[in-house]
């Protein structure tokens, strides 16, 4: 028993410990990716126009004429290039302590802080993310059981192109489309923005339209898996309806690997609703990104918004994880 | 083999003869603008009709298909190059290697979610094909050196690897004669679905207006030029037809890597 706990708890701090290096080096990477941009960020911003006082008052107050890292190689008068060491006073540690303390610098634009602007836009993602997600779980569970029940009957196969068509389909192809048919031939939806609650409807669909496909037939493939076991058995032998038999016996112990698939995609759907918030014009942390990050060239605001998404990614799959083991006693030892 | 590989390879193959022959195929400049012709329904002139600016839809989905497979093809081969030497020697020696590999490298990558990190590279490099194809390789051979990895894990417990040894063969020799062979097969159905998502990702990123740039013919493009409302109202046939095309093409190559993860694993085959 105690070499058991020292196990686990043994096991516990490493995971800890590699969730940790991940965790930095995934903010090093977005923090020096800065560095890759061809040219001189002030001149992306400023233009080329600017005065030498514009470059340089923009240079300090984002921190650009300090050192990049605790080293560099510059060039020389004689165009050749050496090893300089800048000591820990440099852009990396700086934005390392100012991340720490809740700040992810100004934007390049119109210096507002880029938290802020990531808080702002933070809330319309989420509630995209999870209605896609409700709308996927949905159609998913009832087409995937009946297609289960029904193997290699008409509805099967039906379930199936569906599934197939939903997987193919990419959201912005699906997007525009659902576009034309309700905003511009029906004129039911507005075709962009968030005013009215029901403008989340058409980029709700399309967001979640792969993530069905997907549902689909993991709970269909699941459901035959389990109607094979010797449990349904019992349950059938014992005068169980047909209906109990699948609703409360299989579909219970077939949504242990949906569960993972769902928590595993809930991420998958932050980075898909990157192109469903351009498409539909939602204004989400994709919005913010493509079109005042990138679009503008704000570097600050494409590096904050790649964090914010990864670290929601990250404890997405760790909250999943232990979901995932705690549904099923079977994986807790491991 | 079953039906859906077939149509698959059917498909495919059709892509591959469109895009090698594509100056003969394409009757029109893929570049000519016409004002006068814009938004012409699909006709006998136009198989696919015009679009926003009078340019002639077949022709561009027919070139669509070169920048599509040339994409595809590159990213698949040099990802899964890198991803068999990496996943290859993490599995063989094991050890600290390994749990650098593995137990580092691995979640790193997969710490950002989809297209992500490519998003974000391009961001910061500029768009354009040569930039693009470099972060879809970036962001791909993670999948690949995984599945090598566990398969090499899992060969090199075989008793003709024990028996090779025995004999004196040095490590390379192990791996690349008698280990990778006997691994590779699951590469296979990973490429194939590999190209689905590499054209899903190029034309993605193209939508999205990091990736190739208009006006060159990639299909992500077309969709984009094709979605504003008034093109929509006048001529959704051009957002259509190159959505057929990615539709069809990604249908293709899961349909091939399907057929051949069945064809691989008959304990699959009963499904």
């Amino acid at each position: 028993m105690r070499t058991n706990l020292r196990y686990r708890i043994f096991g516990i701090l490493r995971r800890l410990l590699i969730l940790l290096l991940v965790v930095w080096t995934v903010v090093s990477l977005v923090t020096l990716l800065i560095e890759l941009v061809p040219g001189d960020p002030a001149v992306a911003v400023l233009g080329e126009q600017a005065t030498p006082e514009q470059f340089a008052q923009f240079r300090q107050k984002h921190g650009l004429d300090r050192p990049p890292f605790f080293f560099s190689f510059p060039r020389d008068s004689n165009d050749e290039r050496h090893f300089v060491w800048h000591g820990v006073d440099n852009r990396y540690t700086d934005y390392w302590r100012s991340l720490l303390s809740g700040d992810m610098g100004l934007s390049f634009r119109n210096d507002q802080p880029v938290i802020s602007l990531i808080l702002e836009r933070y809330p319309a993602t989420i509630e995209l993310a999870i209605l896609a997600m409700a709308i996927a779980i949905l159609i998913a569970i009832p087409l995937g059981v009946i297609a289960g029940t029904n193997r290699g009957t008409l509805i099967d196969n039906f379930a199936s192109v569906v599934a197939l068509l939903g997987i193919s389909l990419p959201s912005f192809v699906i997007g525009p489309m659902l576009v034309y048919i309700f905003a511009v031939k029906l004129g039911w939806l507005a075709p962009s923005g968030r005013f009215e609650w029901s403008d989340i409807i058409l980029p709700a669909f399309t967001l979640g339209a792969a993530l069905s496909a997907i549902l689909t037939r993991m709970v269909r493939s699941s459901v035959i898996e389990e109607l094979g076991e010797d449990y349904v058995r019992t349950a059938r032998a014992k005068g169980l309806s047909e209906r109990k038999v699948v609703y409360k016996h299989v579909l219970k112990n077939g949504l242990i690997p949906v569960v993972t698939i769902l928590g595993l995609q809930l991420g998958v759907l932050l980075a898909g609703a990157i192109i469903t918030e351009k498409i539909f014009g939602w204004p989400g942390l994709g919005l913010l990104l493509v079109e005042d990050g990138i679009g503008k060239r704000d570097y600050r605001v494409v590096q904050g918004c790649v964090l914010v998404i990864s670290m929601t990614y990250i404890i997405a799959n760790l909250l999943t994880d232990m979901v995932y083991k705690w549904l099923d006693p079977r994986i807790r030892v491991g | 083999m079953n039906r859906l590989t077939i149509i698959g390879l059917a498909i495919v193959t059709v892509l591959v003869i469109v895009a090698l022959f594509a100056p003969w195929i394409a009757n029109y400049d893929v570049g000519a603008t016409d004002l006068s012709m814009r938004y012409l329904a699909p006709s006998s002139e136009h198989w696919f009709g015009t679009d926003s600016t009078g340019r002639d839809i077949f022709s561009r989905v027919v070139y669509g298909a070169r920048i599509s497979l040339q994409v595809g093809i590159i990213v698949v081969t040099v990802s899964a190059f890198i991803g068999t030497i990496l996943g290859a020697i993490a599995g063989y020696y094991g050890g600290w290697v390994d749990r650098f590999v593995s137990g580092y490298v691995f979640n790193v990558f997969l710490a950002f979610p989809g297209l992500l990190l490519a998003i974000a590279m391009v961001a910061f490099l500029g768009a354009g094909l040569n930039k693009l194809i470099l972060a879809l390789c970036i962001i791909g051979w993670v999948g690949y050196a995984r599945l090598i990895r566990g398969q090499v894990l899992k060969v090199r417990e075989y008793d003709f690897v024990q028996a090779a040894r025995a004999l004196g063969a040095s490590d390379a020799r192990i791996l690349l004669i008698h280990i990778l062979p006997n691994a590779i097969q699951p590469l296979i159905v990973q490429a194939s679905l590999g190209m689905a998502g590499a054209v899903l990702s190029e034309a993605a990123l193209s939508f999205l207006g990091l990736g190739v740039p208009p006006p060159a013919p990639s299909w992500g493009v077309m969709i984009e030029e094709a979605r504003d409302l008034s093109t929509l109202q006048a001529a959704p046939h051009a957002l259509i037809f190159p959505g057929i095309a990615i539709a069809l093409t990604v249908l293709a190559f899961n349909f091939i890597g399907d057929g051949l993860r069945e064809y691989l694993d008959p304990r699959q085959r009963a499904r």
